[in-house]
């Protein structure tokens, strides 16, 4: 596979692979978890309903499950340059450990686990597969996210 | 919201509560303002015809979010979401009707707890599942 790669080599695979983005940190507020169920148009009152979300199993507000995007952590950059100007979000994989509260102080953290080239529909194409974490203020991991970003 | 789901009332093969959402642009410039995103082929048609889209386009993060509603309104506030995943296959135009739905394709107790795997995906109004993944989650028991 390696051997008919036109613009990614496993000499740059190597060097991408573990470059990590500066870490970001995310202060959880109450509005903006409103705000964010808002724009989905989700109603549960879990994330827009300080009584109902009291009475909740989760004992108050918690974020809409894919609420850490809005953590906006950077995307780690490619120590080389690669001739492609387009982009795609190509998906993302979440994994949730504890709920994201109202108050929690969120520190977002990104790391390339993998790159690859491939030839698709759009012709040549390098796949970019980033491994977030999330923790919050008791160091605890809350979710992981794995995006992959495509460039063609 | 119905009521709470068990996991005995669920069988593999089951059919989630399809969630049906209709993103006007109004509602992606609100998403970009929650979420942060403010890349302009969602919300500035000229921009978004000018890089070659026939219009302004849904953020595949919306569809996400859409996805992950489908799955928290069925499981109930009982439900624990483990996983959520999905892949942005096509592109989806603002105001189109875009139809989320899952069924249960596993159901299983690990480490005592009752999971449930499904399979969810995203359907447009031409019929082409756009943005299909998958959800596990934690299901109360009605056995204790």
């Amino acid at each position: 596979m390696a051997a008919q790669n036109t613009f990614l080599t496993e000499e740059m695979r190597q060097r991408a692979i573990g470059i990590e983005a500066e870490s970001l940190v995310l202060e959880v507020e109450k509005g903006h978890i409103r705000r964010f169920a808002e724009a989905i148009d989700d109603p549960n009152p879990q994330s827009s309903d300080e009584v109902m979300a009291r009475k909740s199993p989760n004992g108050g507000i918690v974020a809409p499950p894919t609420f850490l995007r809005a953590a906006r952590v950077e995307r780690p950059e490619l120590p080389f340059d690669l001739p492609f100007t387009r982009t795609l979000d190509g998906g993302s994989e979440w994994e949730y450990f504890e709920p994201i509260r109202a108050g929690d102080i969120i520190t977002a953290k990104a790391r390339i686990s993998d790159i690859i080239e491939r030839s698709g529909r759009l012709g040549p194409m390098i796949i970019t597969t980033i491994d977030h974490t999330y923790s919050n203020q008791l160091n605890e991991v809350v979710a992981t996210q794995r995006t992959t970003y495509i460039r063609y | 919201m119905a009521g709470q789901v068990y996991w005995e009332d669920v069988e593999e093969g089951l059919e989630i509560r399809e969630l049906v959402k209709t993103p006007s642009t109004r509602q992606l410039v609100q998403w970009a303002g929650a979420s942060g995103d403010f890349y302009e082929i969602h919300y500035d048609k000229d921009f978004a015809q000018g890089t070659g889209l026939e219009d302004v386009i849904v953020h595949g993060a919306l569809k996400n979010a859409f996805l992950g509603q489908l799955v928290t309104d069925w499981m109930g506030e009982r439900g624990i979401l483990k996983k959520l995943s999905c892949q942005y296959r096509g592109m989806d135009v603002a105001d189109d009707t875009l139809i989320c739905k899952g069924t249960v394709t596993r159901k299983y107790v690990e480490d005592s707890r009752h999971m449930v795997d499904c399979r969810i995906w995203i359907e447009n109004g031409k019929g082409e599942r756009t943005t299909p993944g998958s959800a596990t989650v934690i299901l109360p028991s009605q056995s204790r």
